[in-house]
């Protein structure tokens, strides 16, 4: 029953979401660590980890199948009805894909 | 037409209402069988206490729709071989709607949701006046006869996971009712029909899974009917109307 595209892109913006949701809070607290310049450096160094790389390469392709995602719905709500709305969703994988594999390149180049 | 069979088919089928289990009975397979078919089959020949409902069975009054292995469908127009598994079939009755007993539910949820949404035509004018003229390439009639043809057969409200998840949720068939009744430059009380959909089990409620548009029988598209609505009461809240 829910074996289609829409549902699909549904569940990925809904799950994407949630993970965002999950890393905020960490995110915070490390930009509290910035009152405490030795903390942060701490930080900044194992940020440096491939593995951290790759979790932080996992977390901005979140970001940006939450951002395409969520205009691809403010288009279907706002704009006039279009019948590509489907070819959106690949449209909006697609570019998310290309923003971590640009993330990629630029961090692991 | 043939009448050999073509060996057996396990059909489970729900027994009870809210409570109740599946009961499994062996039918006959034929060709060009259809779900509604199994099921008359095993009310006339095995079990005559089997309850379910049906009129048309030619997909015309959408009244035989249930659950067939999962997915709401209109029984009389669902080929078995297009859905059995293994020679299994499951048939349960439509999802989010109270169950009367085995396979028929009770609609009233559904029909009194048409009637939260205003899905009914206000009339504008005097019952004596003349015929109102509406060009058919007027952009709002081109727009509520994409959505006119819905029956109220309820596969779309049984299909939609917002409708599980909210149950006050109007649904896809009362907003695509509504969406019908603001594109119609008769009706006399648009406003009104932009107040009931605007509410928080409304229009806005929809998450646009799009469940209703793979389901609809008739090939209607509910979610563009909703986002139509949602872009309106978008508009009419800035406006101050609503």
């Amino acid at each position: 029953m829910r074996n289609h595209a829409s549902y699909r892109a549904f569940l990925v913006h809904r799950l994407s979401g949630l993970g965002l949701a999950l890393f905020l809070p960490i995110h915070l607290i490390v930009l509290g660590l910035a009152v405490e310049a030795s903390a942060l450096d701490g930080f900044l160094r194992w940020s440096e980890l491939p593995l951290v790389k790759a979790a932080e390469t996992i977390l901005v392709v979140l970001l940006a199948l939450h951002m395409f995602g969520g205009l691809r719905l403010l288009a279907i709500e706002l704009l006039p009805w279009s019948d590509r709305q489907k070819n959106w969703i690949g449209w909006a994988a697609a570019a998310s894909l290309a923003v971590g594999a640009g993330f990629v390149i630029r961090t692991f180049a | 037409m043939t009448n050999a069979s073509l060996g057996t088919l396990k059909v489970e089928i729900w027994r009870g209402a809210e409570e109740g289990d599946f009961e499994t009975f062996e039918v006959p397979s034929q060709p060009s069988q259809t779900v509604l078919d199994l099921v008359t089959y095993v009310q006339r020949k095995l079990d005559p206490s089997l309850a379910y409902r049906f009129a048309c069975r030619v997909g015309v009054c959408g009244s035989c729709a249930m659950t067939v292995n999962g997915t709401p469908r209109w029984t009389c127009r669902t080929h078995v071989q297009k859905v059995a598994s293994s020679g299994r079939v499951r048939i349960e009755p439509l999802r989010n709607l109270p169950i009367l007993k085995d396979l028929a539910t009770d609609m009233a949820p559904f029909f009194d949701k048409g009637q939260e949404a205003l899905g009914r035509f206000v009339p504008s004018d005097a019952r004596a006046s003349e015929v109102a003229t509406i060009p058919p390439d007027d952009p709002k009639r081109k727009e509520a006869n994409a959505a006119i043809e819905c029956i109220g057969c309820g596969v779309c409200y049984s299909a939609c996971d917002v409708v599980s998840w909210q149950p006050d949720y109007l649904g896809p068939a009362a907003l695509n009712r509504a969406w019908t009744l603001v594109n119609d430059v008769r009706d006399g009380d648009r406003q009104g029909h932009l107040k009931a959909v605007a509410e928080d089990a409304g229009c806005h409620a929809c998450h646009g899974h799009q469940n209703c548009v793979e389901h609809c029988p008739v090939g209607l598209n509910p979610t563009r009917s909703i986002a139509g609505l949602k872009r309106l009461v978008v508009m009419a809240a800035l406006k101050g109307e609503l």
